[in-house]
């Protein structure tokens, strides 16, 4: 139940690589290179195939992966089937449908067309392992890449599951799956990408793009940060309220027990209303955790300590207001509420990651803009509010990767809606065509005839041919023609 | 103005983040403002402008106007003319999942962001940051007024020009930014980018390459000349990063189209180049020496076929043309930046790919050919920032194709709506009512309510709707 050694994020990329590594990372790369060289992915065909079989990889090998969730993080089949596996399907599916490969409209004049970046890497990370090896990886091939993968050794049986399947299932020799913890990442990084996605903490974002920076390679980073719900007074509907805690309860809880980037990380709610919020967050709790299968766990003993941590603190144990309770045999911490932690506690000052909610208190709800406005902008904000004014101001006055209203994280299995960060929260968007587009160079292509020909560009210059192109750059066709012909100036 | 230090530029920076945060610079009244200033200034200090660019490079007053004010005006207009447009949220298919809803994409300014030596800052401002710029001191000339005239026309509390050498831009690196975007090479490129990392900084580079030129024998052998001619040495005698850097054609075509070229050569700079008033010259002494050694390296130096002239007093090099110089020797392995053409020539034309793909990746890549098979495969086959077949150069004013490198060549695309987007960040906004909870998703988990949610996820309708109205009941 999670790993002794530490993982990439703790040595910061730091370590001696083993005998050997080098040259296998090495060998691993080269056979990319030449896979991607060989043109093969650059077709239609080739990437159809391997949407197919990423397809048939999700529906056949369901249950080990279910398993493999199950084992990494205690993840119920359920939050792992609508978190995970299912939107890969929705994904691939889309991505088959949508056909991105261009036409070659021949004798085009001026066209996009996108092209195939090369040989990409894509680092994944933990919480969400399944979801953020595949749906970069659904990107990477739909965009005609050859693609190294490399999943969080701290989610092993995942990561087992794809380095077991990916090969099975797509084509090995332009699809590979590369195991190991972070010395493997820095040796990987030694190297030059056509593209880097990572998902992580910002800590190893700064790591991998420094390391890239070498080779001038393009980086994506996903990175998280304090998501927090703005909820609002809801007008005095019971049902209403209770539809909205539920979607609070289940973006804190419900997502990896607030083990995601997307996740609640804390409220901001009035004064006033505080009372009436508890009382329905700590029922619905009741009602939907009525056993600890139906939250996942911490992911490693390390993770437990840092959350068991953050609680230490005393003026911070003192604001617990529910539950608490830390299990640290079974790596379980039950759902714990907290009001008004001091704001300079590391629990208000580091991103949670797990399954303590700290509530915050305002005296009216628009302060609670200022008091997001005044943090680093994270992967998403959320608020549960009618009041049409007030959204227009959070989407106006705040900045995050995302804004939803009356939800959370459902955002992130919308095709049309770009997923990725801004500021500290990263930089680098994807997910259905974006996905597409961010393993892609859109390369411009202008193609010109011979028959009009533009003595004013060439020198030797004199005034008229400088009249002609002031002409030509207001789009003064009139003027132009005038100025040719010799009848203006 | 003055060179700062270190504390000049984090006051200044500091500055520019609270007027950002006043929201000084998101309206669309204020970032119009701004760019008719920027139009006024260029029509008004085009004189002066061209005066600066030749006391830097000699430059011939139509390039400057061409290359450098006519561009910024037509990039204003731009601007101006899709403001509107490019603000305004876009609405997106919101899915049937997470029904009912709307879905949007808006765009919002990044924050404060710093340019180093781009002439396409306008967009920077269309898209609402505060920005510092930070002028190529290598022409100081156009720096200083730069700096000078900028303040006269836009907001200068959000709007500020740092000039400045090495010292000064590694100052401006150290502070951190919402967005760094930078010209240059790919040294210097990597050092932007390094420093980027450590604040977690997006950058665009837009840096070099050798730009090949690809000639075919089917062309109109006369327009391909001139327009090969007008990128290389009409560009600030090719110091310019898409500006043609070598020729590959056929053994058999090159004695034609070296006639032709030279032809050319005459009529635009006359017999006597150095003496024309419409060649630039090299921008430094540095660069001279640069562009000499290249030149006399004994395995090119008799390969000159044209040219050859020079003028150390005036740093002027006069359009030099080399045939088949070694393919390791420096003027083949760097980018030239300079007005030496070197001709490769191969036994067929499709050779000139594996050629130009054992290269790093360049900005442009050029073809001249009237057959449409090899323009198809030219297309397909090489890699570069952007493709221009049977011209050279001009896709860079197209406001519509983004303009930006690949690999070596750069990160980042700009132009048009493309440079608006660069500045700024598409925020997702989704937007949910209470109707339609779906108590599928929610724990306690159980087989009837993971069947719903497979069905959901699959686009089932029969799913869906049952997901809506709330079944499994009773849980």
């Amino acid at each position: 139940m999670g790993r002794v050694a530490p993982s990439f994020e703790e040595v910061g990329g730091k370590q001696q690589p083993a005998v050997g590594l080098g040259e296998t990372v090495s060998r691993t790369v080269s056979e990319l290179r030449v896979a991607y060289e060989s043109g093969r992915t650059r077709s239609l065909e080739w990437r159809q195939s391997q949407l197919r079989g990423l397809l048939r990889l999700l529906a056949e090998e369901e249950a080990a992966a279910f398993r493999a969730l199950r084992e990494d993080l205690g993840k119920h089949h359920a939050e792992a089937y609508r978190d995970e596996l299912g939107v890969l399907v929705k994904s691939a599916n889309a991505a088959l449908r949508e056909v991105w490969v261009p036409l070659i409209a021949f004798p085009a004049r001026a066209q996009l067309e996108p092209q195939p970046l090369g040989v990409v890497l894509v680092f994944s990370c933990w919480n969400v392992p399944l979801g953020l090896s595949l749906e970069p990886l659904i990107g990477a091939v739909a965009a005609g890449n050859a693609v190294a993968l490399k999943p969080s050794e701290l989610a092993p049986a995942t990561a087992k599951f794809l380095g077991d399947n990916i090969g099975k299932y797509m084509d090995a020799t332009a699809v590979k799956v590369i195991q190991g913890g972070p010395e493997v990442g820095e040796q990987l990084m030694e190297h030059r990408w056509d593209k880097v996605l990572f998902t992580g903490s910002p800590r190893i974002g700064r790591v991998v793009m420094a390391a890239a920076a070498k080779h001038l390679t393009p980086v994506a980073l996903e990175l998280g940060g304090k998501c927090p719900c703005i909820f609002d007074t809801l007008g005095g509907s019971a049902r209403d309220l209770q539809t909205a805690v539920n979607r609070v309860v289940s973006g804190k809880w419900s997502s990896c027990a607030g083990q995601a980037c997307l996740a609640i990380d804390y409220v901001l709610v009035e004064e006033r209303f505080v009372p009436v919020l508890i009382k329905a967050i700590k029922s619905t709790l009741k009602r939907f955790f009525t056993d600890s299968d139906h939250m996942a766990r911490i992911v490693n003993a390390r993770h437990f300590q840092r959350l068991s941590g953050l609680l230490k603190d005393t003026s911070v144990a003192a604001s617990v207001l529910h539950g608490g309770k830390l299990d640290a045999k079974n790596l379980c911490i039950e759902p714990t509420i907290l009001l008004n932690p001091p704001l300079d506690s590391a629990i208000m000052t580091e991103e949670i990651f797990g399954p303590l909610l700290p509530i915050i208190t305002v005296k009216k709800i628009e302060d609670s803009i200022d008091f997001v406005k005044a943090r680093p902008r994270p992967l998403a904000v959320y608020a549960f509010t009618k009041n049409a004014a007030l959204r227009r101001r959070i989407v106006e006055e705040t900045s995050s990767g995302s804004v939803t209203f009356n939800d959370a994280v459902v955002q992130y299995g919308i095709d049309s809606l770009p997923f990725g960060g801004v500021g500290e929260s990263g930089f680098g968007q994807y997910h259905g065509k974006h996905s597409f587009e961010m393993f892609s160079h859109k390369k411009a292509v202008l193609t010109r005839g011979y028959l009009i020909e533009l003595s004013a560009r060439y020198p030797p210059w004199d005034g008229s041919k400088i009249s002609m192109m002031r002409q030509l750059y207001r789009y003064n066709y009139v003027g132009f023609v005038l100025t040719f012909l010799g009848l203006k100036k | 103005m003055a060179a700062r230090g270190g504390v000049g530029v984090e006051a200044d920076v500091a500055a520019l983040r609270a007027q950002f945060a006043a929201g000084r610079t998101r309206g669309a009244e204020w970032r119009a403002a701004q760019l008719r200033g920027l139009l006024r200034m260029a029509a008004e200090a085009e004189a002066e402008v061209c005066r600066a660019l030749h006391a830097d490079l000699a430059k011939p007053y139509t390039e400057s106007y061409v290359h450098e004010i006519a561009l910024v005006k037509s990039s204003c207009r731009f601007a101006l003319k899709n403001l509107k447009k490019w603000m305004k949220p876009q609405k997106v298919s919101a899915s049937l999942m997470t029904f009912p809803s709307t879905a949007m994409v808006t765009a919002e300014p990044l924050g404060v962001v710093l340019v180093i030596s781009a002439w396409n800052y306008p967009f920077s401002i269309a898209a609402g940051n505060a920005v510092v710029l930070k002028p190529s001191e290598v022409a100081p000339a156009t720096s200083s007024l730069l700096a000078e005239l900028l303040p006269q026309y836009v907001d200068s509390t959000c709007i500020k020009v740092v000039e400045g050498g090495v010292a000064e831009t590694t100052a401006l690196l150290e502070q951190k930014w919402d967005k760094i975007f930078y010209t240059g090479n790919g040294k210097i490129g990597r050092i932007v980018m390094a420093s980027a990392a450590k604040h977690l900084t997006p950058v665009v580079l837009e840096l070099g390459g050798k730009c090949p030129v690809v000639v075919d024998s089917n062309v109109d052998l006369h327009v391909t000349a001139k327009r090969i001619a007008a990128g290389k040495w009409g560009c600030n005698n090719g110091q310019a990063c898409i500006s043609p850097d070598f020729i590959i054609t056929t053994k058999s075509f090159a004695p034609k189209l070296l006639e032709a070229l030279g032809k050319v050569l005459e009529k635009f700079y006359g017999d006597e180049p150095l003496r024309s008033s419409d060649l630039s010259r090299i921008v430094n002494s540095n660069h001279f020496n640069r562009l000499k050694k290249l030149m006399d390296d004994e395995n090119v130096s008799d390969k000159i076929v044209f040219g050859g002239q020079r003028d150390e007093h005036q740093l002027k090099i006069a359009p030099t043309i080399f045939m088949d110089v070694p393919l390791d020797s420096g003027i083949m392995k760097e980018e030239i930046f300079g007005p030496l053409l070197p001709i490769i020539t191969v036994d067929k034309i499709h050779e000139s790919f594996a050629l130009i793909n054992s290269m790093t990746k360049p900005l442009a890549a050029y073809l001249f050919t009237k057959d449409s098979k090899l323009q198809e495969q030219y297309e397909a086959g090489i890699s570069a920032g952007g493709m221009l077949v049977n011209d050279t150069v001009v896709h860079l004013t197209n406001q519509y194709l983004p303009f930006g490198g690949v690999g070596e060549s750069g990160i980042g695309a700009y132009h048009g709506s493309f440079s608006f987007e660069a500045f700024s960040h598409k925020k997702a906004v989704l937007v949910r009512g209470f109707a339609g909870e779906a108590a599928a998703r929610y724990p306690p988990y159980s087989t009837a309510k993971l069947k719903i949610l497979r069905g959901v996820l699959k686009g089932n309708l029969g799913s869906m709707i049952q997901a809506i109205l709330g079944f499994p009941r009773g849980k």
